[in-house]
């Protein structure tokens, strides 16, 4: 490994202990971590506060795609130090998180806001405001119109047009993190799926990435393969969901009905995995805790095959047709340098041209994944997040097919006990449906979690809804906000 | 629009024949548990395992607190006598608490005995969702009900989007802090009388996120629900069944 002493270098999924990362002065610290986002191409996988004593450890994880890895360094701040943010946007949620849950002041930061009021009463904030005699304001939330979770949003608008959103979430806030704090428990597993229901597969397998890392277990080829099976079919199912709900906004009931339909099958097919049709408690750290034989591998490949069909009909009829692409094309655009800027992940990421997709980036040895994508032909519209996943739905579909093939017999699956190594740094990245979702935990002496940190993609994305609605009508608000189709609890944690 | 109509009779007919015919259900599906209670010998291994302690054994035999249970199984994994097990029974659904709790291993879902909710609404619910915490997987799979493949309107149960409109709350997540107010807002902005459906083993007892300092452990102490629909989510199934029975519908 390509190491400097400003840094060291970490794999996906990999642990070291956590005294020997480089603990630098904040200025340092600052400088490294600046250089390495806008000179050399890396990206925030995680950014947070270790509490130690009367003083706290600023960890930062950077993803760094030509090193096919993370650089960890550290810092040791009390009270305040310079805001990042105020150089590079994409540290804006990580710093306004570390002051809301220990004080810490970021100094010169442009906006320090509350993110989720843990400590405040929720929604209590000064929000942006234009003035004028012909500006009105458009408060939206915490309750939504449709079945959806909560949050508020708040537009400044002159006429239809949109001048500017501010995102304002925190209602989900569960204490998460909090909880697993002195863990790994009984209760940390269903913790770490239900941060986002949604993505539930693809944080049960960061977390057992990392407590085997931690624990020195082995993972059988089967049970890697699995779980990858598992990953795309959730990945299957929610882009689904996401392309007839657009179908819907716009109007278009056919896809709209179709794919809710087929998003169910797609359910149903993880449900054969392992009888939860959110792949529930099914990851579990050394293993899989149903094994999938070459007859359950061939039932799934047949109703994929069936359902596929059925799938691509509803898709391209929507997508050849010029009343939803005249709704969709040239709606609700982030340019290239915003997303990089604001450091989106993604879908949302790739939608805008910026080549960010952590299977390329931060692989895992042994594991096989869809492969990324060419993202030249797209340009941070509607439409681009769309394709995008029409793109990766038909990747995962030549993955599954393949990986369901080679299932092999009695695909073997062990959980074992588990103690993980003390004061150790572990993290592990997954490019879940809607991004790269991160993990990050560090050990204390007991090996016990003193900081188990989750990144959901969503948490680098919000504000690139709020990028897309500038100088956008308000009524093409629910087409852009389903195409980016934000998590509210993995952002409130 | 000759191409819609084409998909249209490619896609044919997909409403699945529940609730006429029993739900097809997976494999691995984790119904209700059962407790044969003459083999329980109170070792305790089921509650040393519990995530959300619903598994209790407090010098008796075992009971199973299915408004705290989580699904997993590992109850009946680790149960030397094989006193629990996890049946496929599907209809978990409950009027009140008390009916959550697993004590044996005959069961016969309850009966409505609300008049008022039959006369008002027997015939068409109006539902307005609150999601107080919840994790998306509850809310997507209660939005699953109203696809062509569950199609809950042909029963006269239907979704709206302003509590004006609602006869019924239907809460899922443990009740986080900071959603109190708007779910309280909610409730009090719906007409009398309005009914209350916990959807979720979170919205129910907290789930795993009872104890939590910044929820309330379910809607129970806010609001007392009507009925009471427990899993991590419910199977759609499990919702939908619990809602009619509700309603009295027969089949």
């Amino acid at each position: 490994m390509m190491e400097t002493k400003n840094f060291l270098l970490l794999g996906n999924g990999k642990s070291i202990p956590f005294a020997s990362v480089p603990e630098l002065p904040v200025a340092e610290f600052s400088k490294v971590c600046l250089t390495s986002i806008t000179a050399e191409k890396c990206r925030i996988a995680a950014f947070f506060a270790v509490p130690e004593d009367d003083r706290f450890i600023l960890t930062a994880i950077l993803g760094d795609p030509a090193a096919a890895g993370f650089r960890v360094l550290k810092t040791v701040v009390k009270e305040r130090y310079p805001s990042l943010t105020a150089h590079y946007p994409g540290f804006n949620r990580f710093e306004r998180e570390i002051h809301e849950l220990y004080g810490i002041v970021p100094e010169g930061h442009p906006a320090l806001k509350p993110l989720r009021f843990v400590n405040t009463q929720v929604g209590d904030m000064e929000f942006y405001r234009m003035q004028g005699k012909a500006i009105h304001e458009v408060a939206v939330g915490p309750v939504h119109a449709g079945v959806i979770e909560p949050g508020h949003f708040r537009f400044e608008c002159m006429g239809e047009t949109v001048y500017s959103l501010e995102i304002s979430l925190g209602y989900q806030h569960r204490g998460v993190e909090k909880l697993l704090q002195g863990g790994p428990d009984r209760r940390t597993g269903f913790l770490i799926e239900t941060a986002a229901g949604d993505s539930s597969i693809a944080a049960s397998i960061n977390y057992c990435r990392i407590m085997e890392s931690l624990c020195g277990i082995g993972l059988s080829d089967p049970a890697v393969k699995i779980r990858q099976i598992a990953l795309e079919l959730e990945r299957c199912a929610n882009h689904i969901g996401d392309l007839g709900a657009l179908a819907g906004d716009v109007a278009f009931l056919p896809t709209a009905s179709f794919c809710g339909r087929i998003r169910g099958e797609y359910l149903n097919m993880s449900a054969d995995l392992c009888g939860n049709r959110f792949g529930r408690n099914f990851i579990i750290p050394g293993g899989c805790r149903y094994p999938v034989d070459q007859e359950k591998a061939k039932k799934i490949t047949r109703k994929l095959q069936t359902v596929s069909r059925e799938l691509w009909n509803a898709l391209d009829l929507m997508f050849n047709s010029p009343t939803v692409l005249d709704r969709l094309e040239n709606t609700g655009s982030v340019s290239l340098e915003d997303a990089r800027s604001l450091g989106l992940v993604g879908v949302a990421a790739r939608a805008c041209g910026l080549d960010a997709d952590a299977r390329r980036d931060f692989p895992v040895a042994g594991e096989k994944t869809t492969g990324s994508l060419p993202v030249d032909n797209y340009n941070g519209d509607v439409i681009s997040r769309a394709k995008v996943r029409y793109e990766e739905l038909k990747k995962s579909h030549d993955f599954l097919f393949a990986a369901l093939a080679e299932i092999p017999e009695n695909g073997a699956v062990i959980s074992q006990e588990l103690t993980p190594a003390p004061d150790m740094l572990a993290v592990s990245v997954t490019e879940a449906w809607r991004g790269e979702l991160c993990h990050a935990a560090v050990t204390g002496s007991d090996g016990k979690f003193r900081v188990l940190k989750i990144v959901d993609p969503s948490f680098h994305n919000w504000e690139g809804l709020a990028m897309a609605l500038r100088n956008e009508e308000i009524a093409h608000f629910p087409i852009c906000n389903k195409s980016f189709n934000l998590s509210y609890c993995g952002h409130d944690l | 629009m000759w191409n819609s109509l084409k998909a249209r009779l490619f896609q044919g007919y997909r409403t699945g024949k529940f609730p006429y015919t029993a739900p097809v259900l997976p494999d691995h599906f984790s119904g209700r548990p059962e407790i044969a209670v003459d083999k329980c010998s109170q070792c305790g291994k089921c509650a040393e395992v519990c995530p959300t302690a619903a598994a209790i054994v407090n010098g008796k035999p075992v009971v199973i607190d299915t408004g705290k249970c989580l699904f997993c199984g590992k109850c009946a994994e680790v149960c030397p006598e094989n006193a629990v097990t996890i049946s496929k029974e599907y209809r978990l659904a409950a009027m009140t608490r008390e009916n959550l709790l697993v004590t044996g291993s005959s069961y016969l879902p309850e009966r409505p005995t609300d008049r008022e909710f039959l006369r008002f609404c027997g015939k068409s619910l109006k539902i307005r969702q609150v999601s107080a915490g919840g994790c998306a997987a509850c809310e997507l799979d209660f939005n699953v009900l109203n696809t062509l493949a569950w199609d809950m309107g042909r029963f006269g149960i239907q979704v709206v989007a302003s509590p004006r409109h609602a006869d019924c709350i239907l809460v899922t997540g443990p009740v986080s802090e900071n959603m109190l107010l708007a779910l309280k807002k909610s409730y009090d902005a719906a007409p009398r009388p309005v009914w209350v459906i916990a959807c979720g083993t979170c919205a129910i007892s907290g789930g795993i996120y009872a104890g939590s300092e910044v929820c309330h452990d379910g809607v129970e102490k806010i609001l007392k629900p009507d009925l009471y629909v427990p899993g991590c989510p419910p199977h759609p199934a499990t919702l939908l069944e619990g809602i009619l029975r509700l309603m009295d519908k027969k089949f």
